[in-house]
């Protein structure tokens, strides 16, 4: 090896080892940055500031609890809804399906996932809340009234039910391309094994690929919950902005990302802009949180998501 | 098998086993019910999508035009009709490209490291960071880039671009690690038995075989950062100027976050222009994604990877 190929080997390594360390670094700076812009208001209200209500920033009164609740209540309701039809999807793309179709039917559920979140709010607005508001919410209402969550119809559709489906339309492609991709990896004698045993196919399902994907299914759900809980936009869009935390699904809310996205622009003041910023740390928690969950329970179980 | 304990103390007879009777109907019924359920489930996702698309076009198409594409932006305030979406279209261009300046480089460079180069655990170490960095929220992202450079030196597209390039660099880099690790083993081996330089064979064989995926990551990433809101509301606004404004330091327009404006001001006019701009960018990002599918699977069965 002469010695321009020997400088060349070693340039290209600490280029690409540049590459990989910028990665890491900016990583380190977002979490800097975003506690340090955050210590202001944690200084002034320490970790109370999660579950206190108030919140007047025209008077200095500051809480994140309507906010947390928003956000973990859309995060939770959407990642249930869209588990059980991202799941359905997968096995349906995976094991169902003749190949043909999934060809087709496949690349179209992922082509919801890449519908920019302004356009599906700007949808919501216009055809999901008023479809809420006339024919969702008097049905439940009706049907499902004795839980307390499905209260009284109200006379707006932006609710936290309006952006517990908007959410669910953009977790949905997620789940249903990681649970695919995992079904495929269920080996092929299995699930023959179980079908030559005089198994149905759903029996074979239940008794063999749910099981041995379990933890992949978990991270899934995981994963889609740190996407819902991130998004900010759509949910702006439907939710109604109201700092509440109401126990009916069918009035309006707020959640950390979208009262940053709505408010952060113009600031009443500079613990106004550290408040917002104390409310990006506790997103980043959840979302640093459940990223190493799923991760962490993918990767235990010998799956990779 | 239960299923057969109906036909017990019966004669044997051919046309009776045949047809399943009893439990054994009972659960190809069970079986069939959950099958079409998760058909059903892929079905609500395609019609979703489908309902999206038609929900955007009836309510966008009639907006487009030449002169819609290329005219000036509407007047602030929804009052004055006309305008277009020339400058957000270009200002989308101008960000995206320096998001794409950024993210490529150091994108292909960390897949390039971690296929390459890493140790198993800085692998791990790295593969984590990326996939934090993924999963990260794209408002925190947003936040992030405000504490970092607009509040130090103003909003502005290459701000924006930075924000954006975070965005893509994970989407970059996880891709292209995987067509890196696509590329046959035989190649590499191939090279090395020639004694050719590692960084030669990096360069000139493994980078070209996997560039059809990489090239096609990218693709999807512009395509996914064209449509981002969140991060360029909070670092490139606010834009003063109905005008062509594309000088990188100064504020420059881009779609969706004008598709938000227009929103707020709520005027019918100002509404009839959001879908047309919304109609276009959801037709773009749609139109890009679909071709870059089909191309990139054309050319991987050109090679008959």
């Amino acid at each position: 090896m002469d010695k321009v190929d020997r400088r060349a080997n070693g340039a290209l390594k600490w280029l690409a080892l540049g590459g990989g360390a910028l990665v890491f670094l900016v990583l380190l700076a977002i979490v800097y940055q975003i506690l340090s812009g955050a210590s202001g208001a944690f200084d002034k209200f320490g970790l109370a500031f999660i579950f206190h209500k108030n919140w007047v920033p025209a008077s200095n009164q500051y809480g994140a609890w309507t906010f947390v609740y928003g956000t973990l209540v859309t995060g939770v309701g959407s990642v249930l809804i869209s588990t059980v039809l991202g799941v359905s999807i997968g096995l349906f793309l995976s094991l169902m399906a003749p190949r043909r179709v999934a060809a087709i039917i496949g690349p179209l559920v992922e082509m919801l996932a890449a519908i920019p979140s302004v356009i599906i709010g700007l949808i919501g607005i216009y055809l999901i809340c008023p479809f809420i508001k006339t024919d969702i919410e008097p049905w439940v209402h009706s049907a499902f009234g004795w839980i307390p969550i499905f209260g009284a119809p109200q006379p707006v559709g932006n609710s936290i039910f309006a952006a517990i489906l908007v959410l669910t339309i953009m977790v949905v492609p997620i789940i249903a391309a990681l649970t695919r991709d995992l079904f495929l990896t269920v080996p092929g004698e299995l699930r023959d094994g179980a079908e030559a045993l005089g198994a149905t196919r759903w029996e074979m399902i239940r008794g063999v690929v749910i099981p041995t994907t379990q933890s992949g299914i978990v991270a899934a759900a995981v994963l889609g919950f740190g996407r819902a809980v991130g998004e900010a936009i759509a949910v702006a869009q439907v939710i109604g902005g109201v700092p509440a935390d109401p126990l009916n699904l069918f009035k309006g809310g707020y959640t950390g990302a979208s009262v940053i996205a709505n408010t952060f622009t113009s600031p009443v003041s500079n613990l106004n802009t550290s408040v917002l910023f104390y409310i990006a740390a506790i997103l980043l928690v959840i979302s640093i949180g459940s990223n190493l969950a799923a991760q962490r329970i993918s990767r235990s179980f010998g799956h990779a998501l | 098998m239960s299923a057969l304990g109906n036909t017990s103390g019966m004669v044997p007879n051919p046309m009776h086993t045949l047809k399943p009777s009893g439990n054994l109907r009972r659960r190809q019924l069970t079986s069939r019910l959950f099958v079409s359920l998760t058909l059903a489930a892929a079905g609500l996702a395609v019609a979703v999508l489908l309902i999206l698309v038609y929900y955007a076009a009836k309510n966008g198409a009639s907006q487009l035009s030449f002169s819609f594409l290329t005219a000036q932006l509407p007047a602030p305030g929804g009052i004055v009709p006309g305008g277009g979406m020339g400058p957000a279209l270009a200002g989308t261009a101008e960000v995206i490209l320096i998001a794409t300046i950024i993210a490529l480089p150091v994108g292909v460079l960390t897949a390039i490291y971690l296929s390459e180069f890493a140790s198993r655990r800085i692998g791990r170490v790295l593969t984590t960071a990326l996939e934090q960095m993924a999963g990260l929220p794209t408002i925190i992202v947003g936040v992030f880039i405000f504490g970092l450079i607009v509040q130090r030196a103003g909003p502005s597209a290459i701000a924006a671009g930075i924000a954006l390039a975070i965005v893509e660099v994970p989407l970059i880099a996880r891709a292209s690690i995987e067509s890196l690790r696509r590329v046959p083993g035989t190649l590499r081996e191939a090279a090395d038995a020639l004694g050719v330089a590692r960084w030669r064979t990096i360069l000139g064989v493994i980078l070209p075989t996997a560039a059809n995926g990489i090239i096609t990551a990218t693709i999807l990433a512009v395509a996914r950062a064209a449509g981002e809101t969140a991060p360029v509301l909070l670092t490139d606004q606010p834009v003063v100027s109905q005008a062509y404004q594309l000088d990188p330091r100064h504020t420059v327009a881009t779609v969706p976050v004008e598709i938000l404006q227009l929103l707020l001001s709520g005027t019918t006019s100002a509404v009839d222009k959001a879908w047309g701009m919304a109609f276009v960018l959801m037709g773009l990002i749609l139109l890009v994604n679909i071709g870059a599918r089909v191309w990139l699977r054309r050319s991987e069965r050109k090679r008959g990877v």
